[in-house]
């Protein structure tokens, strides 16, 4: 069994209000200098082929309409 | 008389009104979501609520259960085909639907009533609408931002916008409903099955129904 990270983010141009909202937290705190804070989900999963992973993101694990998604061994 | 068939998934919460909102207009029975069955309805509503938690994604789940290759046959095929709320976030997953539904822009659960206007009446679900009618109904929602990617904009099927500018979630072209190419399948953020009786406020909701009455009449 290979283990596998699935990272999920939403595309760019899509508006992320999460992301926003953590971006506008961290200066409350007294994190200053950062940007481009974004959102997405990770997905582990112990599979026996690796190579069926982008099919399973493309089916399920992903909408690929306003998410991109990218396999990493983990 | 019209029979509509109501989907019940596990976390569910508005086949119950679906059922009592298509009932004013004709028959209804639900259907369980593990059924291949859609036992002769001649029209299908995939209601509001949490299908299987909205886990993943919202509608992601819902879409690969057994009675959604019934209904995805069922919509090729020129059935009618409602989605309402978490519904038309599982027919958009389903691909019956052209988007998706983001978080809303302001992050928060929205619930109130609101003025839809009616953009297409050349639809199953709208024909007893004229365009430019402004329906009350009420949405009551956390994911209803509606997204299609600009080059999808210009072909679009809208059925309903918000109106009087009163957009809640940020959705692209103050979309709240669309259509597939042949009007038979339409989903849409706000909920007509909670707005059927004057006690609540507004009985506008029956309007889509009652569409769909029309459209089963036998040629």
């Amino acid at each position: 069994m290979a283990r596998v990270r699935v990272l999920v983010r939403p595309k760019e141009g899509i508006l992320d209000p999460q992301g926003q909202a953590v971006e506008q937290a961290l200066p409350a705190l007294g994190f200053s200098g950062v940007r481009n804070v974004h959102i997405g989900r990770l997905i582990e999963l112990d599979v026996e082929d690796e190579a069926q992973v982008p099919e399973m993101c493309e089916k399920l694990l992903a909408n690929t309409l306003i998410e991109d998604f990218e396999v990493v061994r983990a | 008389m019209t029979t509509f068939g109501v989907i019940r998934f596990p976390g569910s919460c508005d086949e119950v009104d679906a059922l009592h909102a298509a009932r004013r207009v004709g028959d209804a029975k639900l259907l369980w979501h593990k059924d291949r069955d859609l036992h002769g309805v001649d029209a299908v509503i995939v209601p509001g609520g949490f299908s299987y938690g909205d886990y993943l994604r919202v509608g992601a789940i819902a879409r690969f259960s057994p009675v959604m290759e019934s209904v995805a046959e069922f919509a090729r095929a020129g059935g009618l085909v409602l989605g309402i709320c978490n519904g038309f976030q599982v027919l958009c997953e389903a691909g019956l639907l052209p988007g998706a539904l983001l978080p809303n822009l302001e992050r928060r659960f929205i619930c109130r009533q609101l003025g839809i206007e009616v953009v297409s009446n050349d639809t199953a679900w709208t024909s007893a609408c004229t365009p430019g009618d402004v329906l009350s109904i009420p949405v009551k929602h956390t994911s209803g931002r509606y997204y299609v990617p600009e080059d999808q904009l210009a072909d679009l099927n809208v059925v309903f916008r918000y109106a009087h500018d009163g957009n809640p979630n940020g959705s692209t072209n103050d979309i709240a409903g669309v259509a597939n190419a042949d009007g038979n399948v339409v989903g849409l953020m706000p909920h007509p099955e909670h707005a059927v009786d004057p006690l609540t406020g507004s009985t506008d909701g029956l309007r889509l129904f009652e569409s769909a009455v029309r459209e089963r009449v036998p040629a």
